[in-house]
């Protein structure tokens, strides 16, 4: 009886990973189905051509190239914000700092935030400053939403630097500020992991930019242009009614569950290579 | 003196870089609370002319009239999230204990780097899967055994998209929380003759029963701020949904849909700041309670 009831159980828990595993091959065929046959060359050299809900013509080049600018743009802002803190929380404050544990549990929370109230909130900033808009309002938009990820991601790998490494620098007449390089030499594969890990969520987030990068044709040129991105040309050009439209929705689904499954796959294989290293 | 000046610029640059450092973990602190007060200044004209009760007990949602109930949204919020934990709970217990307390290592191998793309899988990628997918499904397949018509853009799409879409952060922190419970704990059960199941019933789920809860009020609160893939799939008509099959009207949705006309008539857009000040909110205490119900859990286990 006892066996039965444990057989069971188990039965249903296999039951219950293969039904994980099954959704996410079939959100993967889905988009390889629908997206293969409407991928081309044109696809990713051209910008739509006659506007984005009826223009037959023409790629996503220019939501392309937006989604990369603005994936550069917040990912260096957000590592400008994050490692000085994480270096701060790590090097400068005691261990059991009650400030560091704060900035750990606020991260935490950030994190949990949802990306559409970081674009209501960037949305109100712009109209504060008189800002349209813009590449730079989409920038800070999703920088703020990926600076609590790059804190958490640095911090565990900054967290189990051993402390003895500190101490040798320190008693050798180096000042705080002058470890810092070690350090970041330490937790190099850890920022690289914090990057992929940012940047899959930078590139695939719509809600942050909708307010605050807006949508256009063309590619931006400067910081105070409109861009598009890659999950809003997926958005917009899926309710037209036109199929070659459509055709460029599954196109840029396709491109960009690609590059985040590339990211999410290198993001893995970093950490692990790093962990490896440390025992 | 040379040396003296050098030594004096060294630390002065130390002192320096602590301090710009400090700064900016200080911003990081505060950027909750400036972000609510930045919200909260949009959203006081309506809540100046309305109360908020009156805001989101009201159904009527009529922009152009002043009218602004919140109540379709709310609930249509309700029902894609608790359609969603309900779908994704089970599943999620089921297969977190399966990969942590008897999953083959080579099978965790293989599972584990699929969960991280299904976390890594953007929103939008998730709505399309859903238009593609759920929805034809719902509203061909499973709807027409139970109600006379249904579209297919429903509640029940939404919380079906939703559930996808939280499993892989449920799993990592269940797992994550059993990997916490310390082995002599699992040794002391077994060696009184329990079996590997007795052990996961008795001991295992019960010592993790506040991390279990964390985990699903994070879920909850995930669920509660998903814009684009419910947007995509949920069918947005402002009613009260009074079945799964019903279209629901999401509050992220609600503010996604509507930016754009939004700075056309008074007050609207103080409505829909409001709406993401709701949301902000909610999430905000649901998020801090767990995560500290989740640090404590890692702290008593580690000692």
């Amino acid at each position: 009886m006892r066996r039965a009831e444990e057989l069971f159980f188990k039965t249903l828990m296999i039951l219950a990973t293969i039904v994980i595993l099954g959704s996410l091959m079939m959100i993967l065929f889905a988009v390889v189905k629908r997206g293969l046959p409407a991928m081309n060359w044109d696809m990713i050299t051209k910008i739509p051509s006659g506007g984005f809900y009826i223009g037959k013509e023409g790629g996503l080049l220019n939501a392309i190239a937006g989604s990369l600018f603005i994936v550069i743009g917040s990912t260096f802002l957000g590592l400008l914000i994050s490692i000085p803190i994480v270096i701060y929380i790590n090097i400068y404050l005691p261990p059991k700092s009650f400030l560091a544990d704060l900035t750990r549990l606020s991260s935490d929370v950030l994190f949990g935030i949802p990306s559409i109230v970081y674009g209501a909130f960037g949305f109100t900033l712009m109209v504060y400053f008189g800002l349209k808009t813009s590449l730079l309002g989409g920038i800070i938009a999703v920088a703020l939403l990926i600076t609590p990820i790059l804190i958490r991601s640095m911090d565990e790998v900054a967290r189990i630097i051993p402390k003895d490494l500190k101490d040798a620098a320190l008693s050798l007449g180096a000042t705080r500020f002058e470890i810092i390089k070690v350090i970041l030499k330490q937790i190099s594969p850890g920022i690289t992991t914090a990057i992929l890990l940012s940047v899959g969520r930078a590139i695939g987030d719509a809600a942050s930019v909708l307010f605050t990068a807006g949508y256009t044709d063309n590619i931006p040129t400067s910081l105070s242009e409109p861009a598009a991105t890659l999950p809003l040309a997926i958005f917009f050009q899926l309710s037209s009614p036109i199929p070659e439209v459509q055709d460029r929705a599954y196109a840029a689904a396709l491109i960009l569950t690609f590059i985040v499954l590339v990211l999410s796959l290198a993001a893995r294989y970093y950490s692990r290579k790093f962990s490896k290293n440390k025992i | 003196m040379n040396k003296l000046n050098h030594t004096k610029y060294r630390i002065l640059k130390d002192i320096l870089a602590r301090n710009v450092m400090l700064g900016l973990t200080i911003f990081s602190l505060l950027l909750a609370v400036i972000i609510g007060i930045g919200l909260y200044i949009k959203s006081a004209p309506i809540l100046h002319d309305h109360s908020l009760w009156s805001l989101i007990s009201s159904s009527s949602w009529r922009p152009f009239k002043g009218e602004f109930g919140f109540l379709p949204f709310i609930m249509g919020t309700l029902w894609v999230t608790l359609i969603a934990i309900v779908i994704a709970l089970p599943l999620c217990l089921l297969s977190g204990i399966y990969l942590s307390e008897y999953a083959h290592p080579f099978v965790k191998r293989i599972v584990d780097p699929m969960i991280d793309i299904l976390a890594g899988i953007p929103p939008v990628v998730y709505g399309v899967w859903g238009a593609l997918v759920v929805v034809p499904f719902i509203g061909d397949v499973v709807a027409p055994h139970f109600v006379e018509y249904s579209s297919g853009y429903s509640v029940l799409s939404g919380g079906i998209v939703l559930a996808i879409m939280i499993i892989p952060l449920i799993i990592s922190i269940l797992t994550e929380i059993f990997a916490a419970i310390p082995k002599e704990l699992r040794d002391a059960s077994l060696s009184v003759g329990a079996t590997k199941w007795q052990t996961i019933k008795f001991v295992i789920i019960r010592k993790s029963t506040p991390g279990i809860i964390a985990a699903v009020v994070l879920a909850i609160s995930r669920a509660f701020g998903e814009t684009i893939a419910v947007l995509m799939v949920c069918g947005n008509i402002s009613q009260v949904p009074h079945s799964v099959f019903d279209s629901g009207y999401p509050l992220p949705a609600l503010i996604a849909n509507n930016y754009g006309e939004m700075m056309s008539l008074p007050l609207y857009d103080s409505a829909l700041m409001l709406a993401a000040l709701i949301l902000f909110v909610i999430i905000l205490i649901f998020n801090t309670i767990s995560r500290i119900v989740l640090v404590r859990i890692e702290r008593r286990f580690a000692l």
